[in-house]
C-alpha cells in the first residue's frame, strides 16, 4: 500500500475509535504506529506527547501531524491529519444534520457507558507502559508521583488546576536542578546553545 | 460575513486551546456564545454529544457549529480552521526539533515534563476508572454493573499482555466494551 494511503487509513481508524479525549488515543497510536507499523519509537511517542501537551490544539491532531511528517514530509502530515479528522467530521455532520435527539437513543447511550469503561483502562494502560520505560532514578520518580497525587486530588475534589500549570512547574523545577548542579562537571558541555 | 466569522472564531479556538479538550471548554464557550452560535443549553448538549462520539471534542464542536450556521461549506471551513494552528505549530516544532533535543537546557526541561505527564495520565486513567465504578465524591454511588464490566475488560485486556501473549488491540477493546455496554445496560 502506498505510504500516504496507509497513513490516511491508519489515522482514520485511530480517529474512529478515539473516545474521551486525547489520552485514550495515546494507547491507540502506540498500538498502531509503534507496535504494528514501527513508524515511530516509544521514545518518539513520549516526545510527541510532551510536545502535544505543551502546544495548543487537540493532542490527536498534534500526533497525526508528527507521525505523518516523519514518514513523508508535508504530504504525509496532511494525509495523517485529514485521516484522523475525517471520521469525527462525518459522524458529527450526520448527527447535526439528521438527529435532534442523539443522546436519547438508548442503545447508543448504553454502548457509550461500556466504552467509557474501556477508555479509562486504555488511559491507565498508556500511563503504565510509560512508567515501565521511565528512567529508574530518584528525580523523575519524585516528579511522577507528585504530579500523580496532585492531579488525582484535583480530579477527585473537582478543583480547577490546569495541567499546563503543573507541567510548567515540573519543567522549571527540573531546569533549576540542572542549572544548580551543572558547574560541578566542567568536562562536558560547552557545545550547548 | 459568516464564513469569515467561522474561520476567525475557530482559528482562535485552535490556537489558544492548551491542555486538552477540558481545558479548552471555557475558551470554546466564550467564542460560540459571543458570536451567538449556540446558547448555554445547546453547548452543554453538544459537549455531551462530542464526548459520546469519536474524535477530538474541539473538532466535533467546530463541525457542528459550522454545519448549523452555514451548511457543509461552513462545517468544512470551521473544522479546517480549528485544526490548522496545531498542524502548523507541529510542523514548525519538528523543523527545529532535532537541534532543540540536543540542547542541554531543553533536555533538562524535558526530563521534568516527561515524568510529570506520566503522572497526569496515570491520575486521569485511575480517576476515570474510579468515577465509572463509584460516581463522584459529592454523589457517591457504586455501580455494580460498571464494576463487573471493569473487571471483565481489564482481565481480557491486561492478562494476555502479562503472559506475553498477543492480547487485544485497543480498537478491539473499544468494540467489545460497546457491545457489552449494550447488553448489560440494555436489559
Amino acid at each position: 500500500m502506498p505510504i500516504l494511503l496507509d497513513l490516511f487509513l491508519t489515522f482514520a481508524k485511530v480517529g474512529l475509535f478515539t473516545f474521551g479525549g486525547g489520552y485514550a488515543m495515546i494507547a491507540l497510536i502506540e498500538d498502531a504506529c509503534v507496535s504494528k507499523k514501527a513508524w515511530i519509537t516509544h521514545d518518539d511517542m513520549m516526545n510527541v506527547t510532551v510536545i502535544a501537551e505543551s502546544t495548543p490544539g487537540p493532542i490527536a491532531i498534534n500526533c497525526a501531524t508528527f507521525v505523518g511528517y516523519k514518514q513523508k514530509g508535508l504530504p504525509g502530515a496532511t494525509a495523517a491529519t485529514l485521516g484522523i479528522v475525517l471520521p469525527s467530521f462525518l459522524i458529527i455532520f450526520l448527527i447535526s444534520s439528521f438527529l435532534d435527539n442523539f443522546l436519547e437513543i438508548a442503545w447508543i447511550a448504553n454502548a457509550f457507558k461500556g466504552i467509557r469503561i474501556a477508555v479509562g483502562l486504555l488511559i491507565l494502560d498508556a500511563g503504565l507502559k510509560m512508567v515501565k520505560k521511565m528512567p529508574k532514578k530518584k528525580l523523575p520518580r519524585t516528579i511522577m508521583i507528585s504530579s500523580f497525587v496532585l492531579m488525582l486530588t484535583v480530579n477527585v475534589l473537582s478543583l480547577h488546576l490546569s495541567t499546563i500549570v503543573v507541567m510548567l512547574a515540573a519543567g522549571i523545577v527540573s531546569l533549576m536542578i540542572f542549572i544548580g548542579t551543572k558547574p560541578a562537571a566542567p568536562g562536558k558541555g560547552g557545545s550547548g546553545q | 460575513m459568516i464564513y469569515f466569522d467561522l474561520l476567525l472564531g475557530f482559528l482562535k479556538v485552535g490556537f489558544f486551546a492548551f491542555g486538552g479538550a477540558y481545558g479548552a471548554i471555557p475558551l470554546i464557550r466564550d467564542v460560540v456564545l459571543s458570536y451567538g452560535w449556540m446558547d448555554e443549553e445547546m453547548l452543554a448538549y453538544m459537549i455531551a454529544v462530542s464526548e459520546s462520539t469519536p474524535g477530538p471534542i474541539m473538532v466535533n464542536l467546530a463541525t457542528y457549529v459550522g454545519n448549523t450556521q452555514a451548511g457543509l461549506p461552513g462545517a468544512i471551513l470551521a473544522t479546517l480552521a480549528v485544526v490548522m494552528p496545531s498542524f502548523i505549530i507541529i510542523l514548525l516544532v519538528m523543523a527545529v526539533l532535532k537541534a532543540a533535543l540536543k540542547n542541554p537546557y531543553v533536555q533538562a526541561v524535558l526530563r521534568g515534563l516527561k515524568p510529570c505527564i506520566i503522572g497526569i495520565i496515570l491520575a486521569t486513567g485511575l480517576y476515570m476508572v474510579l468515577h465509572n465504578c463509584l460516581g463522584s465524591v459529592r454523589n457517591v454511588q457504586a455501580d455494580a454493573m460498571a464494576v463487573i464490566l471493569t473487571v471483565i475488560l481489564a482481565a481480557v485486556y491486561f492478562i494476555p499482555a502479562k503472559m506475553k501473549k498477543k492480547g487485544l488491540s485497543p480498537v478491539m477493546l473499544i468494540g467489545i466494551s460497546a457491545v457489552l455496554g449494550m447488553l448489560v445496560y440494555g436489559f
